[in-house]
């Protein structure tokens, strides 16, 4: 097995780990981008540039409910190769654009895997429906482990597919990036605080006070931005 | 039970939901039926509970501690059941204003401050971990416990002072928690990307006063349009395209 392989594989499986997180076991937001990225950045060989990246992705993430049957972005898996990458690449320009973007789709993907998870942990619910009716006693139990199971391979092979797919091309795309460092993550920044603050806006949305509250809050930020200079 | 809850949705499907996931809670506690494990009172417990249940994680545990004490008390089967399907929309609904909408964007947010204010990574994380499952787990506690010893009778538990005011308390917090956050951390990322690294006080100089501006007014615009728009535009949707317009304009000039 190739070097860049074996490099892969301990990401993967902290990307397993942490896919299963995000619904199965223990949904203890191990899995949130923060956490998520920084590891993926540490594991990497760059903690800073993955916490870097995981405060990027938690502000595009904050607007996502994980609510049960509704379909959205998977950000552990997402989360670990967006820190991965940004800590392996973080010396060229335009890293942390290919970076961020390369987790934002794998999130999407990671969506669509968990889309699939759900039917076929369904066919196995079919499957067991005359032993489920019957209160067969090791049924739910086996349904159970099946799941966990299905998830933890979910996010290992999510996690191992999207590193060999976004390296390459992270690595053609920053061998012909032109654009300079400052404009490319000024624009990425701005991104993820409109992204954040929106979602903010929308989560308090009816209740008394809020924006006053965020009002409060952000002339409080901006003092403490000034002292500090 | 306590343990089993933290996997309460490892079967999560579109059939039954989080039907699966409450029998295997519930069933140690069914062992306890006459007849013990296999025997037909547990056997009918057990597919009475596993049929189609839906719920916020955390909250699900109120309905396992209600309905282990329930079937425990010998309750009539309709009435267990009756009891079971009411369940389904107040501990989903209080669940999601709670916690999805509420406690989890709160600790984020709490990260992202301290992620703002120049903590190391071990901070952060750890600010994060142990603010949001304080939360996360004293929930599961209270939800199981507050289940079993109200049984049939639980709902006046979620009818209590921290419950109902809870919600839009934790969303005044996450609107100011957003207002100091949000602007520290773009701070500390425009900080941080230069390589190497600058000082705070050369952030300026090295970004530039009007990119800073634009970005500021970027900010406003883009964040006001995604208001505006929620109902039919996804945040990291609009992210995705604005980077791959980057990407492909930095790569094709």
């Amino acid at each position: 097995m190739s070097a860049e392989l074996l490099s892969i594989l301990p990401i993967a499986i902290v990307g397993a780990v942490l896919g299963l997180d995000v619904v199965s076991f223990p949904q203890a937001m191990i899995s949130r981008p923060i956490v998520a990225a920084t590891l993926g950045g540490a594991l990497a060989g760059d903690v800073t540039s993955g916490l870097v990246a995981g405060a990027v992705l938690e502000m595009i993430a904050l607007e996502m409910l994980p609510v049960g049957a509704s379909r959205y972005p998977e950000w552990g898996t997402a989360s670990v190769v967006g820190g991965a990458m940004a800590a392996a690449l973080y010396t060229l320009p335009g890293a942390a654009v290919v970076s961020i973007f390369a987790s934002i789709a794998t999130a999407w993907a990671g969506g669509w895997s968990m889309y699939g998870l759900r039917r076929l942990n369904g066919l196995w619910v079919r499957r067991e429906r005359d032993a489920l009716d019957a209160g067969q006693p090791g049924t739910v139990t086996g349904l159970q482990m099946r799941g966990l199971a299905a998830d933890l391979a979910r996010g290992f092979l999510l996690t191992f597919v999207a590193l060999l797919i976004w390296i390459p091309v992270a690595s053609w795309v920053l061998t012909h990036w032109t654009l300079g460092r400052t404009p490319s993550h000024v624009v990425l920044a701005t991104v993820a605080a409109a992204v954040a603050g929106s979602a903010a806006w929308r989560i308090s949305q009816g209740v008394k006070l809020a924006r006053w509250c965020f009002l409060g809050g952000l002339v409080a930020g901006i003092a403490i931005m000034v002292v500090r200079q | 039970m306590f343990t089993r809850l933290l996997a309460i949705q490892a079967s999560w499907n579109y059939e039954l939901m989080l039907g699966p996931g409450l029998g295997f809670c519930i069933e140690p506690a069914l062992r306890l039926l006459p007849g013990g494990k296999g025997g037909p009172a547990y056997r009918a417990a057990l597919a009475r509970q596993s049929k189609y249940f839906n719920a916020q994680p955390y909250f699900a545990a109120v309905a396992v501690g209600a309905l282990a004490r329930a079937e425990l008390d010998g309750y009539p089967p309709e009435q267990i059941e009756r009891f079971r399907t009411a369940m389904c929309g107040p501990l989903g609904s209080l669940g999601d204003r709670l916690v999805w909408a509420g406690w989890l964007p709160f600790s984020a947010l709490l990260a992202l401050l301290a992620f703002g204010l120049r903590a190391d990574a071990t901070s952060v994380i750890l600010v994060f971990l142990l603010v949001y499952n304080a939360g996360h787990i004293g929930l599961r506690i209270w939800g199981l416990e507050a289940g079993w010893r109200g049984g049939l009778r639980v709902a006046s538990s979620l009818g209590g002072p921290l419950l109902r005011r809870g919600p839009a308390a934790l969303s005044r917090a996450v609107m100011a928690l957003a207002g100091v956050a949000l602007p520290l951390s773009v701070w500390r990322v425009l900080q941080g990307l230069p390589v190497p690294p600058v000082p705070e006080s050369e952030v300026v100089r090295a970004v530039g006063g009007v990119a800073i501006a634009s970005a500021i007014l970027f900010a406003a615009i883009l964040g006001a349009v995604l208001v505006r728009l929620h109902s039919r535009v996804e945040g990291w949707r609009v992210a995705l395209v604005v980077l791959a317009v980057l990407i492909i304009y930095s790569v094709a000039r």
